[in-house]
């Protein structure tokens, strides 16, 4: 067996210590985003004015790029079963067709912010316009970042090694997922 | 490869005679769903999309609301559940999930009342409240920037 690692290796809590430590980041994910989020919701809350500001953003935009990322997590998810029956190469396509969801929502996104900037609605227009960009930038980075991930566990799921690998990139995803399952109905639907 | 499932069953063998742990370890690395599982959570998630997507052309706001923000919940919970497989982990990790869910929480009573309202006993928030009133009178497209293309009612 190659060389691993001690921190790879060992499992002090009977959970796998890399998938410990995935879990310790969301957990550390949720505060990022569910303080961002409680934020936007209580300002929302106390400022009406700002049903004006949303009836601006595009609906469609967001309910595609809803569906792209729900399909890549079905493919993440699909990803993770071919891990699990130790084929590699599977396992990679499918984290191939979860990349090609993350360029599409990140096509997307990036088609519907230059339009509404051009119509005037910059991150300085006013605090709605700049709790819309705030969150959903760190969201599209999360995204740019999973999808670098996921070239990287690809490169090694094509030898077939390390696939727990796949798994470990999928639970971060679907987190990614998770938080635009919030973002939709908070930035698109209440209006 | 298929040392990590040795390796895991390993650790697991070495409390041996743990019934649980070995079971549970069974569970986690041997049992694998059909595809058609995965692909019918996937369907009831845009099943769920597309309920609230339709949820404000009712018009009625509390049931939009609840298309919206329950919905998204239910999604949330399937994601967490079958996609992530949260309920086949660990205790530990659902203990300090629920700990970072508790702060966030914890923020929004703390700091809400002050962000949601502008006044109260002894004390009143005029700049929030200028902010509310100009922007309830004529809302900005794009803060003047722009000529507004399409003029709005705001009654």
């Amino acid at each position: 067996m190659a060389f691993k690692p001690i921190a790879t290796t060992r499992s002090a809590t009977g959970i796998q210590t890399a998938k410990l430590a995935v879990w310790w980041l969301l957990a550390s994910e949720v505060v990022i985003f569910g303080g961002l989020l409680a934020s936007y919701i209580m300002h929302r809350i106390g400022h009406p004015e700002w049903a004006h500001y949303a009836i601006h953003t595009n609906v469609w935009a967001g309910g595609t790029n809803t569906l792209v990322l729900l399909t890549s997590s079905l493919t993440a998810v699909l990803a993770h079963r071919e891990a699990q029956l130790k084929n590699g190469r599977r396992a990679a396509m499918f984290l191939g067709f979860t990349i090609l969801g993350a360029l599409m929502f990140l096509t997307i996104k990036s088609f519907e912010w230059g339009h509404e900037i051009s119509e005037g609605f910059t991150i300085s227009a006013n605090p709605f316009w700049s709790f819309y960009y705030t969150a959903a930038g760190i969201h599209a980075c999360h995204v740019i970042v999973g999808a670098l991930c996921m070239v990287w566990v690809i490169t090694t799921a094509l030898k077939n090694e390390e696939l727990h690998r796949v798994e470990l990139v999928g639970i971060y995803w679907h987190f990614v997922d998770l938080v635009w399952i919030f973002l939709f109905p908070l930035l698109y639907i209440a209006k | 490869m298929s040392e990590h499932v040795s390796e895991s069953h390993a650790a697991h063998a070495h409390g041996s005679g743990d019934h649980h742990h070995h079971d549970h370890a069974h569970h986690e690395e041997e049992h694998v769903h059909p595809v058609e599982h995965y692909v019918k959570v996937w369907a009831g998630l845009v099943v769920l999309f597309f309920i609230s997507v339709a949820g404000p052309l009712v018009g009625i706001k509390i049931l939009t609301l609840i298309t919206a923000f329950g919905i998204a919940i239910v999604k949330a919970s399937m994601v967490v559940k079958f996609f992530m497989h949260l309920d086949v982990e660990k205790r530990f990790v659902h203990y300090f999930l629920a700990t970072s869910l508790v702060f966030m929480f914890l923020f929004f009573a703390a700091v809400s009342p002050d962000v949601m309202r502008h006044e109260g006993t002894h004390w009143v928030n005029v700049a929030a409240q200028d902010t509310v009133a100009k922007g309830l009178a004529a809302p900005p497209e794009g803060e003047g920037e722009h000529e507004s293309e399409a003029p709005e009612t705001e009654h």
